[in-house]
């Protein structure tokens, strides 16, 4: 199932890349890079700005807030702050949901469908986000010239 | 951007020709585009829309250029906050919205079962706007003049650099004449805009009588959130079974199967509400009769106590101004990279109206408004947009007033189709629960959250 979400689009690895060179993560590189030769390829093409991973990641503030930080609704059972996470606990846990190792409602639907480097990368982005408390809109009566 | 000059405060704001002789003499305005937007500007000062301090980010010179968006629903709103932040404020943002309120549809069937009530779901731009130095006119759009690239109002007019059109969906009376008028909605609510034919709909509800018969229509897909009608029938059947619990749900359905979540709903329908929900395939509304709450279809004649018709849909009214709608004369076509229509150049589409062959959510209408925002900022600054966007759905469906069920989904550009596709391994909850229900709200609150503040 993988290989078939790998993406082999080169452009699409640069970002990735670049990504990876502005996280001052490097330590943890030989892990997300796959292949090193890949990797060397890279280099020589200058890079656009990793638009990818950020539009991804935004696309969980639905349920985990704008950049990762949630709103948590009193009584409810609250989501985890996704901002400022530390990368190795995010990549485990959603290599877990992935696998199906750790059971999950909804978790393992999203898990699966992202590939080992987004998951990788989402990691790094999320962790260098800022943990402020979110905010909620205020709920108004409707009015009554409202459709 | 909105650094303030000292003399500006000096402008009259009762007279917008002096305040234009000022401008123009300290060069503010240089392109025809900020030109007349700042123009437009000092028309907003002048008849009291915007306050100095607004009228100042609008005069001053935005580095990158100005996206003007119609609509301020999840597409529209989330569209203008997004290209704010990843702009780091240098485009400039007005949104045209013509309602003052944001009044959520996800959520708004629990007002029909009762657990909710529509002041719950209501809020006001006034954090987005603040938060992010959007610019917000209420007005109406009229007219796009394309070359120009100007948005024609009902109290003026503005020019763009890049315009977002996200006006939602429009019903399709041509079938259903007999329901175009206000007054037979009054009788016959659609309750499929939240608002107060939401609220319409649930005093109907309250009003009967133990042992009545609540008809509700579904149109053929596609259609604004598949599973949304599913859901509706669960709740009027959960009030139904709390409070009149000798009363019937019939759903008359024009496709010839349960759309969304069908394992799921078939389930719910036969055990949670057996003798209840009376789910009906293949019953395309030809006629309504209004004065009798009466609805034919191809094979019968249902007469209901309430009548719930969910007409078929296309794109918002504003999309259609330039029949950006070119797929059956109801969706419109755009570039899943950039969400550029296919019809004019530097006009995007986002949510509901676009033709994407997937689910028509405010998820997804958000992620699509994120993919657009990142190309145009892209775009702006002379850069590349993401080559193979990918992103997420999400979207819950509550069953009753305490559990719930999801289908979830990512999305990936496929480059040889050139469309969104699901990936593998998305899919939908085991069995309806207390816990998702708790995540539904958990996904309302954030979603209200990002869109709104």
């Amino acid at each position: 199932m993988l290989s078939s979400h790998t993406l082999n689009n080169k452009r699409l690895r640069l970002a990735y890349f670049d990504c990876v060179l502005t996280s001052s993560v490097l330590l943890i590189m030989s892990t997300l890079i796959t292949s090193v030769a890949q990797a060397a390829e890279v280099i020589s093409i200058k890079p656009a700005p990793n638009l990818h991973i950020r539009t991804l990641a935004a696309s969980c503030a639905a349920c985990h807030g704008t950049n990762g930080n949630p709103i948590n609704v009193k009584n409810f059972t609250a989501l985890p702050i996704l901002a400022g996470l530390d990368t190795q606990y995010f990549i485990t846990q959603m290599l877990a949901f992935k696998s199906g190792e750790r059971p999950a409602t909804v978790m393992h639907h999203h898990a699966k469908g992202l590939t080992i480097d987004e998951i990788n990368l989402l990691a790094i982005y999320f962790s260098q986000q800022k943990r402020i408390s979110g905010i909620s809109p205020k709920p108004q009566l409707l009015k009554a010239d409202h459709e | 951007m909105s650094k303030s000059h000292p003399t500006f405060d000096k402008l009259d704001p009762l007279n917008p020709s002096a305040n234009q002789h000022l401008l123009n003499r300290r060069n503010f305005i240089k392109s025809l585009s900020l030109g007349s937007y700042g123009l437009m500007a000092n028309g907003l000062i002048a008849t009291g829309l915007l306050g100095s301090q607004n009228a100042m980010a609008l005069a001053s010179k935005p580095p990158l250029g100005h996206v003007v968006i119609i609509g301020g629903g999840y597409a529209g709103t989330t569209a203008a906050k997004y290209i704010r932040m990843w702009s780091l404020n240098n485009i400039a943002v007005t949104v045209i919205e013509k309602s003052s309120q944001f009044v959520s549809c996800p959520v708004s069937n629990l007002v029909l079962g009762g657990s909710k009530n529509i002041n719950e779901l209501t809020f006001g731009y006034d954090l987005v706007q603040k938060n992010h130095g959007i610019e917000w006119v209420h007005d109406e759009v009229t007219g796009i003049d394309t070359v120009a690239r100007k948005v024609k109002m009902a109290r003026g007019e503005i020019s763009y650099d890049r315009l977002i059109i996200a006006p939602g969906i429009d019903f399709m009376y041509e079938s259903l004449p007999n329901l175009a008028t206000e007054e037979a909605q009054q009788l016959v609510p659609n309750a499929w805009k939240a608002g107060w034919q939401t609220v319409n709909l649930r005093k109907q509800l309250e009003a009967l009588s133990d042992g009545s018969i609540f008809v509700m229509s579904i149109p053929k897909a596609p259609y604004r959130c598949p599973p949304g009608p599913y859901e509706r029938a669960c709740q009027v059947a959960s009030y139904f079974k709390a409070h009149k619990p000798a009363s019937k749900v019939i759903v008359l359905d024009a496709n010839a199967e349960i759309i969304s979540k069908k394992a799921l709903f078939t389930k719910v329908f036969n055990e949670m509400y057996a003798n209840m929900i009376d789910y009906r395939p293949n019953s395309l509304i030809v006629e309504v009769d209004v004065a009798n709450k009466t609805a034919k279809t191809e094979f019968e004649t249902v007469e209901a106590d309430v009548l719930n018709i969910i007409p078929p849909q296309r794109a918002g009214k504003a999309a259609q101004i330039l029949s950006l709608n070119n797929i059956d004369k109801r969706w419109c076509e755009v570039d899943f990279l950039t969400y550029e229509s296919k019809i004019a150049a530097n006009v995007h589409v986002i949510g509901d109206s676009v033709s994407s062959g997937l689910p028509k959510s405010a998820h997804m209408a958000t992620s699509q408004a994120r993919v657009c925002a990142s190309a145009i900022v892209a775009l702006m600054s002379q850069q590349q947009p993401d080559p193979a966007p990918v992103f997420a759905n999400t979207c819950y469906s509550y069953v009753n007033d305490k559990m719930a069920i999801h289908v979830a989904n990512v999305y990936r550009y496929d480059a040889t189709k050139k469309i969104m596709l699901a990936a593998d391994g998305g899919g939908v909850s085991d069995k309806p629960s207390e816990l998702e229900a708790s995540y539904a709200a958990a996904w309302a609150n954030n979603i209200w959250s990002d869109v709104l503040t």
